[in-house]
């Protein structure tokens, strides 16, 4: 199984149509990426998908890079063993 | 024309009669996959039925489009059934006429509910998919009276008015990823809404119609076609009137 990092990369690359090389942990949605805000949206909602959780507009609002992505999903992802 | 939709999923709301059943059969005899909604479920069987007897694949559902939750449900098991649509065709419209002086609250309220809010929530629910799929037609069934204006029709002028701004703005937030959204503005069609009009009324409204006869809802449908269809993608965001010359933007 894929890390929580790794699987957020995937669905970057997949729904920004960018390489794999430029999803660092650092890169932003949209300085470095060339997201619009459709793009995030659309991100967002894929990232709701890929982990199976529900991201709130006003949290959502705050995932502007990758790293930010990674630590959100990390902290809500539902624990599958509990 | 006949197949250019093929693979393609129409849903239609107001399905049972006149404009969207016609639309209903047109884009179902291009190849679409029709899902067709009525507020009853008689009128879901009447959409069944029709269908079925044009030998059209296709089905009927029941929806009351003001129904939020319904609306949720019906989509979901649409999903469920036959995929997300491809193409929506928010149709479904109901007029409440009275001149201002007299409009009842209610009048204004259910009109904007079915007429407005109705087809921001629908195109809601299915733009996600679209945008997923990088592809979608959505056309809103507005009104030559959203922008020429009709007395005794405030609620009714407003309402399509409104859709029509609707339209413009989502049109522009989708663009990027194929999803068109038009209008199509029929002017004065022969369906049982019109019929609903006095005889003074429809006699000077003729006179306003330089083709010198009323539009049918073939007429209508196959504006509906043209945009849905795959050679209409360049084209978002515009009103198409179907109004026999009665106003020309």
């Amino acid at each position: 199984m894929d890390s929580v990092a790794e699987r957020v990369k995937k669905v970057v690359v997949e729904q920004l149509g960018v390489n794999e090389d430029e999803v660092t942990n650092e890169a932003s949605f949209v300085d470095d990426l060339g997201a619009d805000s459709l793009d995030t949206v659309e991100l967002v909602m894929a990232l709701e998908e890929e982990f199976d959780c529900e991201i709130p507009d006003e949290e959502a609002e705050k995932i502007a890079t990758v790293q930010q992505a990674i630590d959100y999903v990390s902290a809500h992802m539902p624990t599958k063993d509990a | 024309m006949a197949g250019s939709l093929e693979g393609q999923l129409a849903l239609i709301t107001g399905g049972s009669r006149g404009i969207g059943q016609e639309i209903a059969r047109v884009l179902g005899r291009q190849g679409a996959l029709v899902v067709a909604t009525a507020t009853t479920p008689a009128g879901a069987e009447r959409i069944d039925a029709d269908l079925a007897a044009h030998g059209i694949r296709g089905t009927g559902v029941a929806l009351d489009v003001t129904d939020d939750a319904a609306m949720s449900a019906v989509l979901a098991q649409i999903q469920a059934s036959h995929g997300a649509p491809t193409i929506l065709v928010n149709n479904a419209g109901i007029t409440r006429d009275q001149l201002l002086l007299r409009m009842k609250d209610d009048d204004w309220d259910d009109v904007m509910a079915t007429n407005l809010r109705a087809v921001y929530r629908l195109s809601k629910l299915c733009v996600r998919d679209m945008l997923k799929a990088r592809f979608g037609r959505i056309i809103n069934i507005t009104s030559v009276v959203g922008v020429m204006g009709n007395a005794g029709q405030t609620n009714y002028a407003a309402a399509k008015a409104g859709v029509a701004g609707f339209t413009r703005a989502m049109a522009r937030e989708v663009a990027a990823r194929q999803v068109t959204v038009n209008c199509v503005a029929p002017g004065f069609i022969s369906t049982d809404m019109t019929e609903g009009l006095n005889d003074t009324h429809r006699d000077a409204l003729m006179q306003q119609i330089p083709a010198g006869r009323l539009g049918v809802v073939a007429d209508v449908a196959a504006a509906v076609a043209y945009l849905a269809g795959p050679d209409a993608g360049y084209v978002t965001g515009q009103i198409l009137h179907v109004n026999g010359g009665m106003w020309m933007g």
